[in-house]
């Protein structure tokens, strides 16, 4: 949380509630409506949510938004590289998110490790005469020809539940039969009202099959501790889970990025459970906090001075050893920090971003780009709940605006009046805005680069960020005739 | 101890690394082949995606069109995605974001609701409206939703609308695609027949091509026999629009006045007969005029083919200019056909992209040792039969129909070859047999600008043989004992 409430020049509360208004003067009554109570103008002073959130999205508004099986598939599961993950149902759900999202895995691919795309590829008689059969063969296959994969997830999609076919029951029996793991998720993408509910369904689904099913193999000690809602996205995990280490903890596990199915399920063992992506796994963290007694701390890896305060945080839950170590190693990475601050920030100082992602980055983010000196002046969420935005307030400058949900016409607006130098947003976005001349990192999968967590993580992030606002290249945009 | 399951609670045990030994070896063998190839159930790594993808491409090739997914929120998503990538272009498409209560009372209200937003806020000329997996298996009424929507207001009547059935458990998105453009066109062309009238022009239908270049080239080729033309449906502005400091949401597309008046053409041509079939057979029957449905126009054989059809079609001469080119072409093959010559290659990917490959390579000498459709029907195994029946260079070789792209890796492991084309989906396989992935297929998500380069025409045959020679001639130069490296390949 920042300390002081920040403005930025030329934004008031009048400017973006003007903004708003203007915005939504081209939809029609019901929708205008509907839209208005997600736009608002920031009040850190109130350190609670602007604008309504986790609503059914507006019909043909053109929102950025996924579905359940996204959430299930994409971010919770699919990151967990000793699992065999079957998209269940027809072929399209697991094709478009077979290796899209960049979370990273070691292990040898289709022997210890499965970034590949299983699916059932549903056939018209499939949704005729149901699937269940079908899965069950397909267990078995699976099991045989991937004798090393710890477990299966079996990923429903929107016919499998909507033709009734019973993927629990036939998962309980393959898993008898095969004496393996097979988690059934009824994930369906026409269940809530975006990926969020597929993270819930999915932690509930850790909860009733896997969490409590295997024990560590070492003995235990006070530094067990489990990364959760990091997804080695670039290989983030390869840079925070070295830098906890550091700290003298033990990461027994990592939920869910480069994850191991049984370190996962042995996570009831440690003594704190560090969160980074709340909103994709908090639940987890409270039912191991209620069921086993585990604390956790929501943290925040984006940036020197939020690592810093990160780190000095979890210290602050340890012994002296811990809180040694831990400045040993502020300390160390302050002056190599300090350079790459030094390195980019003439550069990048007094440039502004505008946000658009999904569970932590528009506000985590927000630290980092303040590091080199830029202003965050709008960001949103595509999938947040109240308490993501209640976590966002004090993080963003006075007035700016914040967005739920937004439409693709509701972020060119904002983008076109408040003028940014840099977007950060998704894939969908990205060339909407290049081709403007505003120069864009996508920043669900870090466009390709990354790590952007930890120390190392910001190195890279800030590489990144001054190549796509200095990049010679957008000076070529406007033709000289 | 137990959990849910009944699985009782166990000490984590690493596999031994000598078990991770054994079957890494084993995922390479005959017997695992065997295994592999007897699956019944599972789909591993498919080559083809659904439905809904094709006829969202379909839908970006006309003017002022926003594509519209009824269905969940979440396809609309994963489509545009995927054309984002591969294009690395805006695709804009809205959804009406049907929900569970969907399932219980239909989809109607999302539709009505999608179509009053979406036209205020985007102000479309034409709403080219699909199905994703939902409605389809509730059963919506699309014709009834889309009539009562315009009777209710919510979209002009005289505003097209034009929907098609696209369910992702039937078919690809090259049927899809199909359905939409199918669609499309019967909408556009409704009463516009006039008895008599004679546009002068052809209707060149490009099939499911993911390559903007070849756009291009068609037109190019077209416009040096100085013939006038209607593309349909027309991607290259769509997917390959200037950077100039405006965003345009439909930066493309054929006209709708011209595609409404493709019906009193004077010939058409449909390009590829497996994601064009219902659309050329709707056209044939109704639109005046000469028909032809070819094969894609990959190598110099079914370049020619083409050309000489449109030559045929209207009367006229090969151009001398394409005469060169032609000639051109051959001097960039024969020039470097030693490179390639007997080179065993594995291809897979859409039918249409297959028999233009399989005919380029066998045309070069190469041989197209085993093809492998995702998905497919006996026709199209029947055709690429023909096709390796044709040639010597065929021979010995296999086609593998609705196999994926982990048998191919089977096949790969087992069966050796020198060089793969495909999409970049094939990267894993192609790595782990260590040979290069020529990507010519869709989509390209890890290599820059090729869409923009053609793999039709006369031209597309000099950038597939430069592509494929260069690469090789590259593994030799880092390949090769230090006294084999030399200045001239």
């Amino acid at each position: 949380m920042s300390d002081k409430i920040r403005k930025v020049e030329g934004i008031t509360k009048e400017s973006t509630e003007a903004l708003i208004a203007e915005t939504l003067a081209v939809y029609p009554e019901k929708a205008k409506k509907k839209r208005a109570p997600h736009l608002g103008a920031n009040d850190p002073a109130s350190g609670s949510a602007c604008v309504k959130s986790n609503k059914k999205t507006v019909p043909g508004v053109m929102s950025a938004r996924g579905c359940a099986y996204a959430g299930a598939k994409g971010v919770v599961w699919g990151p967990i590289r000793d699992m065999v993950h079957v998209s269940h149902g027809p072929v399209g759900c697991g094709w478009y998110s077979w290796g899209t999202r960049r979370n990273m895995m070691s292990g040898i691919t289709g022997v210890t490790s499965f970034p590949m795309q299983f699916t059932s590829d549903f056939q018209e008689k499939d949704i005729v005469y149901g699937g269940d059969k079908k899965l069950k063969t397909l267990l078995e296959e699976a099991h045989e020809l991937f004798p090393l994969a710890k477990g299966i997830s079996v990923l429903s999609e929107c016919p499998v539940g909507l033709i009734g076919d019973d993927i629990n029951s036939v998962a309980k029996q393959s898993a008898k039969d095969l004496d393996i793991p097979i988690i059934p998720c009824n994930c369906e993408g026409f269940r809530g009202v975006s990926q969020s509910l597929g993270h819930h369904i999915s932690n509930d689904t850790i909860r009733d099959f896997i969490i409590g099913t295997r024990e560590y193999a070492e003995p235990e000690s006070p530094y067990d501790i489990a990364l959760i809602g990091e997804y080695n996205i670039g290989g983030d995990a390869w840079s925070t889970k070295p830098l906890l280490e550091e700290c003298g903890f033990n990461v027994k596990a990592v939920w869910t990025g480069d994850g191991e199915l049984e370190k996962i399920a042995a996570t009831h063992k440690v003594k704190l459970n560090v969160i980074h992506c709340y909103r994709s796994m908090n639940y987890m963290c409270k039912v191991m906090e209620e069921k086993y007694g585990i604390p956790w701390v929501e943290l925040n890896f984006f940036g020197p001075t939020k690592i810093r305060n990160s780190l000095r945080q979890l210290a602050e839950l340890f012994d002296d050893t811990i809180k040694a170590k831990v400045e040993a190693v502020i300390a160390k990475y302050d002056p190599i920090m300090q350079a790459v601050v030094d390195e980019y920030k003439p550069r990048l100082d007094g440039k502004k971003v505008m946000l658009l992602v999904g569970g932590l980055r528009p506000r985590h983010t927000i630290g980092a780009y303040e590091d080199l000196g830029m202003d965050c002046v709008g960001s949103g969420y595509e999938f947040a709940h109240t308490d993501d935005y209640d976590r966002t307030a004090p993080e963003m400058p006075d007035a700016t605006v914040v967005y739920d949900d937004p439409s693709e016409y509701e972020f060119e607006k904002f983008a076109a009046a408040l003028k940014p130098d840099l977007v950060g947003s998704g894939i969908k976005e990205k060339y909407v805005f290049q081709k403007m001349g505003v120069p864009f990192r996508q920043m669900h999968s870090w466009d390709y680069s990354g790590p952007y967590h930890g120390y190392k993580g910001f190195e890279v992030f800030a590489r990144d960020v001054d190549m796509a606002i200095n990049s010679p290249t957008w000076k070529l945009v406007k033709a000289p005739f | 101890m137990s959990n849910a399951l009944g699985l009782e609670v166990k000490t984590i045990v690493e596999t031994p690394p000598e078990e991770v030994e054994r079957v890494k070896e084993w995922i390479n063998t005959d017997e695992y082949k065997e295994k592999n190839f007897a699956r019944q159930a599972l789909v591993i790594n498919p080559a083809h995606a659904c439905q809904p993808l094709g006829a969202q491409l379909a839908a970006h090739g006309f003017e002022g069109t926003l594509p519209f997914v009824h269905g969940s929120q979440g396809c609309a998503s994963y489509y545009r995605s995927t054309l984002n990538r591969h294009f690395r272009e805006p695709a804009p498409a809205v959804s009406d974001a049907m929900t569970e209560d969907g399932a219980v009372f239909g989809g109607q209200n999302n539709l009505h609701e999608g179509l009053e937003n979406a036209y205020a806020i985007y102000k479309p000329k034409m709403i080219a409206v699909f199905t994703s997996c939902m409605p389809e298996v509730i059963g919506d009424d699309l014709t009834a939703f889309i009539k009562n929507a315009k009777q209710k207001g919510f979209v002009p009547k005289e505003m097209p609308v034009p929907y098609a059935n696209t369910p992702s458990f039937s078919g690809t998105h090259i049927n899809g695609y199909d359905s939409m453009l199918l669609s499309i066109l019967q909408n556009l062309t409704e009463g516009k027949q006039i008895e008599g009238r004679c546009t002068g022009k052809l209707n060149l239908i490009p099939g499911c091509d993911f390559n903007t270049g070849d756009y291009r080239e068609y037109k190019r080729i077209l416009e040096a026999f100085g013939i006038p033309y209607t593309v349909l449906a027309d991607i290259s502005d769509s997917f390959d629009s200037p950077c100039d400091g405006n965003y345009h949401l439909y930066a493309g597309g054929t006209k709708l006045d011209d595609a409404a008046d493709s019906i009193n053409c004077k010939a058409t041509i449909a390009i590829g007969s497996y994601s064009t079939a219902k659309t050329f057979g709707w056209v044939k029957d109704n639109f005046s005029g000469k028909h032809a449905s070819l094969p894609m126009p990959m190598g110099i054989e079914k370049t020619d083919a083409f050309v000489m059809k449109v030559a045929e079609l209207f009367g006229k001469d090969v151009p001398a200019s394409l005469k060169n080119e032609r000639g051109r072409a051959v001097d960039a093959i024969t020039d470097s056909h030693q490179y390639i010559h007997g080179k065993k290659f594995a291809v897979y990917g859409d039918p249409d992209y297959l028999m233009g490959y399989v005919s380029f390579l066998l045309e070069v000498g190469a041989r197209p040792y085993h093809i492998l459709c995702s998905r497919g029907n006996k026709k199209v195994e029947k055709d690429l039969q023909a096709l390796l029946d044709s040639s010597p260079f065929g021979q010995g070789c296999k086609i593998y129909m609705n196999k994926d792209l982990w048998h191919l890796r089977s096949l790969l492991m087992t069966d050796p070859v020198d060089g793969i084309i495909g999409d970049s989906h094939g990267k894993f396989a192609a790595r782990d047999a260590k040979v290069p992935l020529f990507r010519f297929g869709f989509p390209i998500f890890d290599r820059v600008n090729k869409h923009r380069y053609p793999l039709i025409g006369y031209q597309g045959a000099i950038n597939m043989m430069t592509e494929i020679c260069n690469k090789f001639i590259d593994i030799k130069d880092e390949t090769c004992e230090d006294r084999q490296f030399e200045l001239m390949r």
